[in-house]
């Protein structure tokens, strides 16, 4: 079929309210999982921080999830998130909570695959921040005591301000990666239940490869560039303005 | 003391609920059919029915999709690392016109995701005629600007006076890269070559979008398609598949898992 140049209309023809719906999705899962993973991971490094068995162990078993499959994961947690026989629906009806569709109702389908990919992926934010905290001077810790400062004290005063690199680094990556988030989608809910887990990658994948609009699949494929593109620079800005901090 | 105690309860429990579903993927691929329906479900099925990984290994070519992932894998790494040396060594050790320039167009690569390329290379494959071909899920990532920077960067630690004194032992360039300063740069090339075979093996997104045809897909393909296939919830057998895909990986995980933390922070922070 031969090429035919048709100025605008790809991107015309994404301006719709399905696409926004993506769009507003793709921005929910991705908050989610940055938000989550990145104050999880912070608490389980800030805890982890000491160079023990137990806690190589513990952070070896936390990690142990970023290696491994998507394709795995989404599978074994269509199991466990099974209503009828799931494990989860087991755990939820032996403390009396109600039985819960997690993927099957349109409410709940996306947080369900937020707490999934944050299951599998905190394991990232947290090496990332024990390798900042290692880079943290004990003495600036000694000095805070010897003023008296408690242990909250000492992480709001030393240990979040001197993280702020790792934790601009880390909002940055976290959100570049999960708005690549596909594998998850397409294993677990096809974008169902009523398109309610459609979000940007697989948007694309579904109009290139399933209705094969290649024209309007790469027109966003342009606009995702273009945040990433964004996302990235401001990364930078944001390095460019913080690097005295560290020192 | 209390708090400590209560720190390490919290760890635990966070720890139990990351690897506990492991240990429920690896049950469930023992039990039977009578023994997934059951509820509530045992922890343990007595008897294990082993025999539900050899009818998952039967219910689709799955040596044709393991040597495929193996191939794609090995293939994509091979490719990296011998470009990235050569790329790495002609911008760290060369000087030519350009180099710099041409060096940022390695980096701005780094931003750009393979779900902003899948669609123009689909098109070009089809093309070309290569779907459905090992080509097309080894070309797209044969070079990796991740790779070449990493090395260029190794490489750059590498005092001149080695790369002059090899020179004046009539080293030449190939024996200068792979002889000299691989072996120099090696914790660096072992750190990305973790990353790309995790990554790479794992891959879904890519085969699924350049293949069609059993001939050459991948591992992640096939046991995806366990469930598409499944009549009703088979999740022994579809647990026992998985482990195809995610016991190598831990088996390497457990081996290396130091290396392996190492490399992911060491990729992500230079």
């Amino acid at each position: 079929m031969p090429a035919r140049w048709v100025g605008a209309a790809n991107y015309r023809a994404l301006a719709s309210a399905e696409f926004w719906d993506v769009v507003t999705n793709t921005v929910k899962y991705s908050v989610g999982v940055v938000v989550l993973s990145q104050v999880l991971g912070l608490a389980l490094a800030v805890l982890l921080n000491e160079r023990t068995r137990v806690g190589a162990l513990l952070q070896a078993s936390i990690f142990s999830s970023y290696v491994v499959s998507w394709v795995a994961v989404s599978l074994l947690w269509i199991w466990l998130l099974d209503p009828q026989y799931g494990l989860v629906a087991w755990l939820c009806r032996l403390v009396g909570l109600p039985a819960v569709n997690w993927l099957g109702d349109h409410r709940l389908a996306l947080g369900s695959l937020v707490l999934v990919t944050v299951w599998k992926s905190v394991g990232y934010p947290m090496v990332i921040y024990l390798a900042g905290l290692q880079a943290i001077p004990g003495d600036l810790y000694e000095a805070a005591a010897l003023d008296g400062a408690g242990g909250w004290q000492r992480f709001r005063h030393v240990t979040w301000p001197l993280l702020t690199p790792t934790t601009l680094f880390l909002l940055i990556t976290l959100t570049i990666t999960s708005f690549q988030g596909f594998d998850i989608v397409k294993i677990m809910t096809q974008g169902g239940p009523v398109a309610s887990t459609v979000i940007y990658v697989y948007y694309i994948y579904e109009q290139a490869f399933q209705y094969f609009k290649l024209g309007k699949a790469s027109a966003a494929v342009v606009l995702f560039f273009v945040v990433i593109v964004a996302l990235t620079f401001a990364q930078w800005l944001a390095f460019r303005r913080r690097v005295h901090y560290t020192t | 003391m209390g708090i400590r105690a209560l720190t390490l309860a919290a760890l635990a429990l966070v720890a139990m609920a990351e690897v506990f579903p492991y240990v429920w993927m690896v049950s469930t691929s023992l039990k039977d059919m009578a023994g997934v329906t059951r509820f509530p479900p045992a922890l343990w099925p007595a008897p294990p029915h082993w025999e539900n990984y050899a009818k998952a290994w039967a219910s689709g070519p799955f040596l044709r999709y393991a040597v495929n992932n193996a191939i794609q894998t090995a293939g994509i790494l091979i490719c990296q690392l011998f470009f990235g040396c050569l790329a790495g060594f002609a911008f760290s050790k060369l000087s030519w016109r350009g180099r710099d320039a041409c060096f940022l167009v390695v980096i701005a690569c780094l931003i750009v995701p393979p779900q902003v390329r899948f669609v123009p290379l689909y098109m070009l494959f089809s093309k070309v005629g290569l779907l459905n071909t090992y080509a097309s899920l080894i070309l797209p990532y044969a070079v990796s600007a991740l790779g070449t920077f990493l090395i260029r960067d190794a490489f750059l630690q590498v005092s001149n006076d080695i790369v002059d004194a090899a020179r004046v032992d009539g080293a030449g360039t190939f024996t200068m890269i792979f002889r000299v300063l691989a072996p120099i740069a090696r914790p660096t090339l072992v750190a990305f070559s973790l990353f790309s075979v995790v990554y790479h093996w794992n891959d879904f997104f890519w085969p699924l979008v350049m293949t069609t045809n059993d001939a050459v897909r991948t591992l992640p393909i096939g046991v995806a398609m366990l469930r598409e296939e499944g009549t009703g919830d088979r999740w022994h057998i579809i647990m026992a598949g998985s482990m195809f895909v995610v016991a190598p990986v831990l088996v390497v995980f457990a081996i290396a898992q130091r290396h392996i933390i190492r490399a992911f922070t060491f990729t992500s922070l230079k």
